[in-house]
Formats: structure tokens, sequence, C-alpha cells
């Protein structure tokens, strides 16, 4: 296994990171800024920041193919960031919402995006060429709290949403002249904005904190405040699931998840390392941590006695146990995939509270 | 640190569980973020609160949250001069809060100290240290208490009889 490539950027939280499609451009949410980062050789410098929200900045996404900036924040705003030859011009969201905006994702079309919000609606919001600006529609019907965290189906029509009233949905987004009819699937046929196509309760009925689409899409995980990660595979419409799986772990709870092909999950959370589980539908399993941390327990033990009392006599204990084991210092936000082929992800990204976006092969 | 008191410091696997909190804005009041235990605006933010107790006379409550956890700790008080010794004490300790970081300027009713951890708590500072912080504090406070109680008397001995001298 190969080391993970850690960016320690500075001493913030992190809220949300993306990389640009050439993993040369890092957006990472600062406080009330967006800061990107160039890299050059191994590392990232500093090389722009996108000012404009008043609040703290919760969420922030890079579409791949146009090359967009989408961020929003807790003043209730979402921009649009474009590249223009004198910087990056942003242009407000009419999200017509009064609470915090807390979570934003390009669809995979990047004809639209999701904004998910305290005041218990997603806008999902499109480009409107008459009048030249980003319009929303609200999806608001059974949301009965803060939405923490989406996520899109490759059809960019169906929409998943974890919220903190304990539910994990999924919505249809379709938006007459933008979208394009989608397939017909598991989760449903005729897909009107705004159908519930399905609403799945954590077992413990703890607050969801992330939601993924597996790459066909036929199948949903998302994590809930409890420490568990719940696999949902849809029957038909309107139908019961075919299975939905619960995987509880005797773990701090997990806050964001990737899928890596079909039989494979990866997520991060409070306890500051990646976690891998395995499975199917006839069943999932926690396969352990993707950290390696063999190394490092040698060491700790190994402490001289001279050095013990230093210690004690500069900051009244015996040992700096100020230091986690774990690449990460602090609560990783999320987790993203940073390179993938056909659905298989071959390396990806974390974020955390401790200022590093760590880069791991999966 | 006494063998019987060593169950009840396992208030730290609880502490630990309970400080997986984030920034969380409020979705009670506009462009507000405030600690939700304190506001307790939505019922569903809220986790259950944990007591945890010895006995009727020292116990710990901890109230966790979206982001937000609150730690109110009673402090034994065996008998009077205990009690005024806690009350000075802990009156010593909120005057000086803002130092403290961590600190409630009120204890929560039928508590004798209250700690309020945030996520901004959290996120400038080490999670295991703030939990070493709130156990070293429940160790030493008692030991501190007595400490205090035998001084006191002992002073109170040794005034009385250098004030008693004169008249022997």
């Amino acid at each position: 296994m190969t080391t993970p490539q850690v960016h320690h950027l500075f001493h913030a939280p992190i809220a949300d990171h993306s990389f640009s499609t050439d993993k040369q451009t890092l957006a990472v949410a600062r406080e009330n800024n967006v800061e990107l980062y160039q890299q050059s050789g191994n590392k990232f410098a500093l090389s722009d920041e996108l000012k404009g929200h008043e609040k703290t900045v919760t969420s922030v996404d890079i579409a791949p193919n146009s090359g967009r900036i989408v961020t929003c924040s807790q003043d209730r705003n979402a921009y649009v960031w474009e590249k223009t030859p004198s910087g990056w011009k942003p242009t407000l969201v009419l999200l017509r919402i009064n609470r915090a905006a807390t979570f934003v994702r390009w669809s995979p079309s990047e004809q639209k995006f999701a904004v998910g919000s305290g005041a218990r609606v997603i806008a999902v919001c499109y480009f409107e060429e008459e009048n030249d600006w980003w319009i929303s529609k609200h999806l608001k019907k059974p949301i009965r709290s803060t939405i923490t965290t989406l996520a899109w189906h490759p059809n960019s029509v169906l929409l998943a949403a974890g919220s903190t009233d304990s539910h994990a949905r999924v919505f249809s987004s379709f938006i007459k002249g933008i979208d394009t009819r989608p397939e017909p699937s598991a989760w449903g046929e005729r897909l009107p904005f705004n159908t519930i196509c399905g609403e799945y309760l954590n077992d413990t009925a703890g607050w969801i904190q992330g939601v993924a689409f597996s790459p066909s899409g036929n199948a949903l995980a998302f994590t809930g405040h409890d420490s568990s990660v719940t696999v949902v595979y849809p029957s038909a419409p309107e139908q019961p699931p075919r299975a939905m799986l619960n995987i509880s772990t005797r773990m701090l709870p997990l806050n964001s998840l990737i899928w890596n092909g079909e039989t494979e999950i990866i997520a991060a959370g409070h306890d500051c390392e990646p976690f891998r589980f395995r499975g199917d539908e006839n069943g999932w399993q926690l396969a352990g941590s993707l950290e390696n941390k063999a190394g490092d327990a040698g060491g700790a033990r190994e402490e001289s006695a001279l050095n013990m009392f230093r210690q004690m006599d500069l900051k009244g204990q015996a040992s700096a146990d100020t230091k986690l084991k774990s690449t990460h210092q602090n609560t990783v936000n999320t987790i993203r995939v940073h390179e993938e082929a056909n659905g298989a992800v071959s390396s990806f990204s974390t974020s955390g509270v401790d200022g590093r976006v760590v880069v791991w092969s999966a | 640190m006494s063998q019987s008191l060593r169950p009840y410091l396992h208030v730290r696997s609880s502490l630990t569980a309970a400080l997986t909190i984030s920034n969380f804005a409020s979705q009670a009041s506009e462009r507000h973020n405030t600690p939700q235990v304190e506001a307790r605006d939505s019922p569903e933010l809220l986790l259950n609160p944990l007591h945890i107790s010895r006995n009727e006379n020292e116990k710990v409550f901890i109230e966790p949250s979206r982001n937000s956890v609150r730690v109110s700790i009673r402090i034994k008080q065996a008998d009077e001069i205990e009690h005024i010794l806690v009350h000075k004490f802990t009156r010593f300790l909120t005057q000086r809060a803002e130092s403290f970081f961590i600190l409630r300027r009120k204890p929560v009713e039928g508590f004798d100290i209250s700690f309020l951890i945030t996520n901004f708590h959290t996120e400038k500072m080490l999670t295991h240290k703030l939990i070493d912080f709130v156990i070293e504090f429940m160790e030493e406070v008692d030991k501190e208490i007595s400490e205090m109680k035998l001084f006191l008397n002992a002073r109170a001995r040794f005034v009385a009889e250098s004030f008693l001298t004169p008249f022997d």
C-alpha cells in the first residue's frame, strides 16, 4: 500500500474540498472564503481566493467539464464562479431560501446543481437563458429538518438527500427543457418534479450524515449518526426495497462515503480515518481501516526515561500524546473520488477539520 | 485516585461519543449559528441526555446535541463546610470563564459547574485533550476540596488556640 499524500494547507477547518478534472486545482472552503490552490511539484500553493460570502462557506464543488465553481454558505447564498481573463467572476443564484445553505453539488450533466438548506428545502438550480441568471425550484414536501448532504444519480434527474430528521430520501428533480426524459429504472418510470422515489429511516433515528449512489445508480448508501452505514437496493417503483441492509459499527459516526464499484464502500468521519466496507445484496460488512498504523505503534512505546522526566518537568505529563496515530488529526468532513475508471476508484481524497487534504490510493 | 472512583470516570467513553459534533447553522433563526443545546429550538437536533452518578451527591450530566455538548458536574459535598468551599471554588472559576473557554458562566440547575463544548472548541482544540481536561477536573476537584477543608480546620484550630492562650 502506498503512503497517502498529505497536503497540510492551514490550521482551520475545511468544510469541503473539490479537485478540478486535471487535479491541478484544488478548491477549499475556509471560513468565509474559498481558496484555490494550484499544484506545483508535490505541493499545493495558494493561487486565488474567492471572496464574497459573509458567513462560513459550507460547501464547494467544481464542475468537471465546464470548470465552473459553485459555492454556498451559511449567509443563505450560493454563487457560481466563472473564470474570466480578469479573474473569477461570481454570479448570485436566486436560491429563495431564508436559512443557511448547507451543501451543494453539480449534477453529472452540469446543467443543474442542488443546494441543501436549513430552511427544510432543496433548491434545484438551473440557468435561465432569457434572463441570464441561475434560478431555482424547490423540493420541499416531506423534508422536516436541515438537509445535511446530497448526492446525484448518474442520470442527473434523481437526487438523494440526507437530513437531520433521520431520513434519506430520493427525489426526482426533473426540469422540463433542461433534462431529457430519463430511462425507467428501479427508482421510477415517470418522474415529474418532486416525485419521492424512496424514503428511508435510519434504524435508530440518527441524523443522516452522508449519502451516495452506487456507480450504476441502482443502489443507495447512507451513513447515520448512529455509526451505521445502510445500503438500499430498490426493487420497483412504489414497492418496498428489495433489500435494505444496515451495517452497524462500534466506531464513531461516519460523515461521508463513496462507492468503489458496486461491492465496496469507503467512508470516513469522526474516527479521523477512512474505513472500507465490502458486500453485496446478501450482506455487507466492515473490512477494516485503510490507514496503515502498524509502524507507529513500536515508536510510541520506546520512550527514554530522560525524555519522560523532561516532559514531566515542562508540561506536567509523562508523554505528549497530542498527536493522533491517524493521518488526519481531526474529524474528516468530506471524502471524494479523486481518480476513477468505470466506477472503480483508484484514488480518493479526504479533507477534515484539521486543515489537511489527503489523497489516498484505494 | 481511589479504586471506587475508577468506574465513575468511565465518563470518558460517553464524552467521546457525545463530542462527535460539527458546524451547524440555526434552522430557527436566520443567519445565526448558536449552540443547539442552549437554544433548544428543534427537538430533533438534541440527543438523549445522559446521567452518570456515583451517588446522589456526585454525578455528571451530559447533554449532547448537533453542534454542542453540555457537561454538568455535581461535586461531592458531605457537610456545610464543603458546601461553602465548593460554592466559593466554582464561583472563582466561573468568574474567570473567558480564560477557560469551555466553562459555562452559570451551572445548570442542580449542578455545581457546567462546561459548554461547541464545535468551534473541538475544531481549535484536540477532542481527546478536551475530554482529558474534564476527567482530570473531576479527579482533582474532590481532592482539592478535601484539602481545603483540612487546611481550614487546621487553621481554625490554630486560631482558636492562639486566641485562647492569654486566658489560659
